[in-house]
Protein backbone atom coordinates (compact mmCIF):
# COMPACT_ATOMS: atom_id res chain seq x y z
CA UNK A 1 0.00 0.00 0.00
CA UNK A 2 2.60 2.67 0.92
CA UNK A 3 4.50 1.58 -2.22
CA UNK A 4 1.66 2.36 -4.72
CA UNK A 5 0.89 5.66 -2.29
CA UNK A 6 4.50 6.82 -3.08
CA UNK A 7 4.01 5.96 -6.55
CA UNK A 8 0.86 8.40 -7.15
CA UNK A 9 2.70 11.10 -4.92
CA UNK A 10 5.67 10.81 -7.00
CA UNK A 11 3.72 10.49 -10.60
CA UNK A 12 1.28 13.66 -9.51
CA UNK A 13 4.69 15.63 -8.45
CA UNK A 14 6.28 14.32 -11.88
CA UNK A 15 3.51 15.75 -14.32
CA UNK A 16 3.48 18.72 -11.97
CA UNK A 17 7.25 19.87 -12.69
CA UNK A 18 6.68 18.75 -16.07
CA UNK A 19 3.70 20.41 -17.02
CA UNK A 20 5.66 23.79 -14.94
CA UNK A 21 8.41 23.49 -17.58
CA UNK A 22 6.27 24.27 -20.61
CA UNK A 23 3.95 26.71 -19.14
CA UNK A 24 6.36 28.99 -17.46
CA UNK A 25 7.51 31.52 -19.52
CA UNK A 26 11.13 32.22 -18.14
CA UNK A 27 13.36 29.45 -20.07
CA UNK A 28 15.76 29.74 -16.77
CA UNK A 29 12.75 28.60 -14.50
CA UNK A 30 11.93 25.56 -17.15
CA UNK A 31 15.50 24.60 -16.63
CA UNK A 32 15.09 24.49 -12.83
CA UNK A 33 11.93 22.63 -13.45
CA UNK A 34 13.23 20.07 -15.98
CA UNK A 35 15.62 19.60 -12.93
CA UNK A 36 13.45 18.80 -10.62
CA UNK A 37 11.31 16.45 -13.32
CA UNK A 38 14.35 14.60 -13.84
CA UNK A 39 14.85 14.34 -9.73
CA UNK A 40 11.21 12.69 -9.71
CA UNK A 41 11.83 10.56 -12.26
CA UNK A 42 15.00 9.40 -10.46
CA UNK A 43 13.06 8.52 -7.55
CA UNK A 44 10.87 6.85 -9.97
CA UNK A 45 13.74 4.44 -10.68
CA UNK A 46 14.98 3.70 -7.36
CA UNK A 47 11.19 2.45 -6.97
CA UNK A 48 12.20 -0.13 -9.53
CA UNK A 49 15.24 -1.42 -8.60
CA UNK A 50 17.11 1.01 -11.17
CA UNK A 51 19.33 1.89 -8.78
CA UNK A 52 22.69 2.70 -11.51
CA UNK A 53 20.13 4.36 -13.48
CA UNK A 54 18.57 6.79 -11.24
CA UNK A 55 22.20 8.20 -10.06
CA UNK A 56 23.06 8.08 -13.97
CA UNK A 57 19.86 10.15 -14.41
CA UNK A 58 21.21 12.28 -12.07
CA UNK A 59 25.03 12.79 -12.71
CA UNK A 60 24.37 12.72 -16.40
CA UNK A 61 20.74 14.67 -17.19
CA UNK A 62 20.67 16.99 -14.21
CA UNK A 63 24.17 17.32 -13.43
CA UNK A 64 25.61 17.91 -16.67
CA UNK A 65 23.16 18.25 -19.39
CA UNK A 66 20.98 20.94 -17.78
CA UNK A 67 23.85 22.94 -16.37
CA UNK A 68 25.16 23.27 -19.79
CA UNK A 69 21.66 24.50 -21.24
CA UNK A 70 21.92 27.27 -17.74
CA UNK A 71 25.24 27.76 -19.64
CA UNK A 72 23.95 28.46 -22.83
CA UNK A 73 21.33 30.53 -21.58
CA UNK A 74 23.18 32.96 -19.55
CA UNK A 75 25.44 33.61 -22.73
CA UNK A 76 22.83 34.20 -25.06
CA UNK A 77 21.36 36.77 -22.16
CA UNK A 78 17.40 37.03 -22.92
CA UNK A 79 15.07 38.69 -21.16
CA UNK A 80 11.36 38.79 -21.47
CA UNK A 81 10.64 40.81 -24.24
CA UNK A 82 13.17 38.72 -26.51
CA UNK A 83 11.15 35.51 -25.43
CA UNK A 84 9.11 34.42 -28.94
CA UNK A 85 5.38 33.92 -28.63
CA UNK A 86 2.68 32.10 -30.34
CA UNK A 87 -0.77 32.92 -31.29
CA UNK A 88 -3.43 31.96 -28.81
CA UNK A 89 -5.41 29.47 -31.95
CA UNK A 90 -2.33 27.96 -32.31
CA UNK A 91 -1.38 26.72 -29.03
CA UNK A 92 -4.96 25.73 -28.63
CA UNK A 93 -4.67 23.42 -32.16
CA UNK A 94 -1.28 22.48 -30.17
CA UNK A 95 -2.87 21.00 -26.95
CA UNK A 96 -6.00 19.79 -29.00
CA UNK A 97 -3.06 17.68 -30.86
CA UNK A 98 -1.33 16.47 -28.13
CA UNK A 99 -4.74 15.61 -26.22
CA UNK A 100 -5.94 13.50 -28.89
CA UNK A 101 -2.32 12.04 -29.44
CA UNK A 102 -2.36 10.80 -25.55
CA UNK A 103 -5.81 9.56 -25.46
CA UNK A 104 -5.08 7.49 -28.72
CA UNK A 105 -1.67 6.36 -27.20
CA UNK A 106 -3.62 5.34 -23.50
CA UNK A 107 -6.13 3.52 -25.47
CA UNK A 108 -4.05 1.35 -27.69
CA UNK A 109 -2.00 0.60 -24.19
CA UNK A 110 -4.97 -0.30 -22.34
CA UNK A 111 -6.17 -3.17 -25.03
CA UNK A 112 -2.95 -4.33 -25.55
CA UNK A 113 -1.57 -7.60 -23.88
CA UNK A 114 1.66 -8.98 -23.14
CA UNK A 115 2.88 -11.94 -24.38
CA UNK A 116 3.88 -14.44 -21.90
CA UNK A 117 7.13 -14.56 -20.72
CA UNK A 118 9.44 -16.85 -22.42
CA UNK A 119 10.44 -20.27 -20.91
CA UNK A 120 13.95 -19.76 -19.41
CA UNK A 121 13.63 -16.46 -19.33
CA UNK A 122 11.98 -16.52 -15.48
CA UNK A 123 14.16 -15.86 -12.97
CA UNK A 124 14.49 -15.62 -8.88
CA UNK A 125 13.04 -12.60 -6.81
CA UNK A 126 16.63 -11.90 -5.95
CA UNK A 127 17.79 -11.68 -9.32
CA UNK A 128 15.35 -9.69 -9.93
CA UNK A 129 16.27 -7.01 -6.61
CA UNK A 130 20.03 -6.84 -8.09
CA UNK A 131 18.89 -6.79 -11.77
CA UNK A 132 19.74 -2.80 -11.69
CA UNK A 133 22.98 -2.49 -9.44
CA UNK A 134 26.33 -1.55 -10.98
CA UNK A 135 27.48 -5.16 -11.07
CA UNK A 136 24.92 -6.57 -13.25
CA UNK A 137 24.86 -4.13 -15.30
CA UNK A 138 28.51 -3.87 -16.06
CA UNK A 139 28.80 -7.36 -16.55
CA UNK A 140 26.50 -7.09 -19.19
CA UNK A 141 27.91 -4.21 -20.77
CA UNK A 142 30.94 -5.33 -21.24
CA UNK A 143 30.20 -8.11 -22.19
CA UNK A 144 26.62 -8.72 -24.53
CA UNK A 145 26.66 -5.06 -25.41
CA UNK A 146 30.58 -4.43 -26.07
CA UNK A 147 30.07 -3.30 -29.23
CA UNK A 148 27.88 -1.09 -29.20
CA UNK A 149 29.37 1.07 -25.92
CA UNK A 150 32.47 0.77 -27.95
CA UNK A 151 30.35 2.54 -31.18
CA UNK A 152 29.35 4.98 -28.44
CA UNK A 153 32.31 6.18 -28.04
CA UNK A 154 32.94 7.36 -31.42
CA UNK A 155 29.48 8.91 -31.21
CA UNK A 156 30.95 11.09 -28.54
CA UNK A 157 33.86 11.77 -30.39
CA UNK A 158 31.83 12.81 -33.77
CA UNK A 159 29.34 15.04 -31.10
CA UNK A 160 32.41 16.60 -29.77
CA UNK A 161 34.07 17.37 -32.77
CA UNK A 162 30.90 18.88 -33.80
CA UNK A 163 30.38 20.95 -31.50
CA UNK A 164 33.40 22.90 -30.88
CA UNK A 165 33.56 22.99 -35.09
CA UNK A 166 30.25 24.52 -34.48
CA UNK A 167 30.87 27.00 -31.84
CA UNK A 168 34.10 28.07 -33.29
CA UNK A 169 33.79 31.78 -34.20
CA UNK A 170 34.11 32.15 -38.22
CA UNK A 171 36.98 34.52 -39.07
CA UNK A 172 34.50 37.32 -40.91
CA UNK A 173 31.94 37.08 -37.70
CA UNK A 174 34.61 38.22 -35.23
CA UNK A 175 35.64 41.01 -37.66
CA UNK A 176 32.20 42.28 -37.77
CA UNK A 177 31.90 42.11 -33.78
CA UNK B 1 7.63 -13.29 -2.27
CA UNK B 2 4.62 -12.44 -3.82
CA UNK B 3 4.30 -8.57 -2.82
CA UNK B 4 7.21 -7.96 -5.03
CA UNK B 5 5.56 -9.32 -7.97
CA UNK B 6 2.59 -7.49 -7.17
CA UNK B 7 4.96 -4.22 -6.97
CA UNK B 8 6.02 -5.13 -10.75
CA UNK B 9 2.38 -5.65 -11.99
CA UNK B 10 1.43 -2.68 -9.67
CA UNK B 11 4.36 -0.23 -11.79
CA UNK B 12 3.96 -1.68 -14.93
CA UNK B 13 0.30 -0.45 -15.24
CA UNK B 14 1.21 2.81 -13.28
CA UNK B 15 3.72 3.64 -15.64
CA UNK B 16 2.48 2.71 -18.99
CA UNK B 17 -0.16 5.33 -17.66
CA UNK B 18 2.21 7.48 -16.56
CA UNK B 19 4.34 7.53 -19.06
CA UNK B 20 2.20 9.15 -22.29
CA UNK B 21 1.35 11.14 -20.17
CA UNK B 22 4.74 13.24 -20.24
CA UNK B 23 5.40 12.14 -23.14
CA UNK B 24 2.37 14.19 -24.88
CA UNK B 25 3.49 17.08 -21.97
CA UNK B 26 7.00 17.16 -23.81
CA UNK B 27 5.61 17.06 -27.17
CA UNK B 28 2.98 19.80 -26.44
CA UNK B 29 5.92 21.52 -25.67
CA UNK B 30 8.11 21.60 -28.63
CA UNK B 31 4.42 22.27 -30.45
CA UNK B 32 3.55 25.55 -28.12
CA UNK B 33 6.75 26.94 -27.51
CA UNK B 34 8.93 28.93 -29.91
CA UNK B 35 12.32 29.46 -27.74
CA UNK B 36 14.71 26.55 -29.40
CA UNK B 37 16.70 25.82 -26.50
CA UNK B 38 13.07 25.07 -24.00
CA UNK B 39 12.52 23.24 -27.26
CA UNK B 40 15.34 20.83 -26.82
CA UNK B 41 14.76 20.48 -23.41
CA UNK B 42 11.26 19.20 -24.23
CA UNK B 43 13.11 16.73 -26.07
CA UNK B 44 14.96 15.49 -23.37
CA UNK B 45 11.59 15.17 -21.41
CA UNK B 46 10.39 12.63 -24.23
CA UNK B 47 13.21 10.31 -23.93
CA UNK B 48 13.20 10.25 -20.11
CA UNK B 49 9.45 9.06 -20.22
CA UNK B 50 10.75 6.58 -22.90
CA UNK B 51 13.76 5.81 -19.94
CA UNK B 52 10.96 5.36 -17.52
CA UNK B 53 8.77 2.75 -19.22
CA UNK B 54 11.88 1.09 -20.56
CA UNK B 55 12.83 0.25 -16.86
CA UNK B 56 9.65 -0.38 -15.78
CA UNK B 57 9.25 -3.10 -18.11
CA UNK B 58 12.67 -4.06 -17.15
CA UNK B 59 11.99 -4.28 -14.03
CA UNK B 60 8.45 -6.51 -14.80
CA UNK B 61 10.45 -8.99 -16.74
CA UNK B 62 13.69 -9.20 -14.32
CA UNK B 63 15.95 -8.39 -17.37
CA UNK B 64 18.83 -5.72 -17.29
CA UNK B 65 19.27 -5.46 -21.26
CA UNK B 66 16.86 -2.64 -21.20
CA UNK B 67 19.12 -0.85 -18.38
CA UNK B 68 21.69 -0.99 -20.77
CA UNK B 69 19.26 0.21 -23.57
CA UNK B 70 18.24 3.31 -21.14
CA UNK B 71 22.05 4.20 -20.48
CA UNK B 72 22.60 4.33 -24.67
CA UNK B 73 19.52 6.68 -24.78
CA UNK B 74 21.16 8.51 -22.05
CA UNK B 75 24.41 8.34 -24.05
CA UNK B 76 22.52 9.49 -27.27
CA UNK B 77 20.66 12.50 -25.41
CA UNK B 78 24.06 13.86 -24.13
CA UNK B 79 25.50 13.83 -27.69
CA UNK B 80 22.48 15.54 -29.29
CA UNK B 81 22.27 18.27 -26.81
CA UNK B 82 25.98 19.08 -26.91
CA UNK B 83 25.23 19.28 -30.78
CA UNK B 84 21.85 20.97 -30.64
CA UNK B 85 22.95 23.65 -28.43
CA UNK B 86 25.76 24.82 -30.12
CA UNK B 87 24.09 24.93 -33.47
CA UNK B 88 21.61 27.55 -31.30
CA UNK B 89 24.53 29.06 -30.40
CA UNK B 90 25.56 29.95 -33.73
CA UNK B 91 22.45 30.70 -34.99
CA UNK B 92 21.83 33.03 -32.01
CA UNK B 93 25.26 34.56 -33.14
CA UNK B 94 24.12 35.51 -36.61
CA UNK B 95 20.33 36.07 -36.56
CA UNK B 96 20.08 37.54 -32.60
CA UNK B 97 17.08 35.65 -31.73
CA UNK B 98 16.05 31.88 -30.36
CA UNK B 99 12.95 31.87 -32.02
CA UNK B 100 12.53 28.89 -34.64
CA UNK B 101 11.06 30.93 -36.82
CA UNK B 102 13.96 32.70 -37.44
CA UNK B 103 15.35 29.33 -39.35
CA UNK B 104 12.88 30.99 -42.26
CA UNK B 105 15.82 33.37 -43.20
CA UNK B 106 18.10 30.23 -44.29
CA UNK B 107 15.43 30.01 -47.32
CA UNK B 108 16.72 32.83 -49.32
Amino acid sequence: MTYELISYILGGLTIGSALMVILSSHPIRSVMYLVITFFFISGHMVLMNAQFLAIVNIIVYAGAIMVLFLFVLMLLNLNKESEPRMTFASQMAAILAGGTFLLVLLAALAESTLPPMPEGMSKQIADIQNEGLVQNLGQLLFSKYIVPFEVSSILFIAAMVGAVLLAKREKQNTEEI
Amino acid sequence: MPALISHAEFSKDFYLFLCPILFTIGAVGLMIRKNMIVMLMCIELMLNSVNLLLVSFANFFGQGDAHIFVFFIVVVAAAEATVGLSIILMAFRNLRSIDVDMFKKLKN
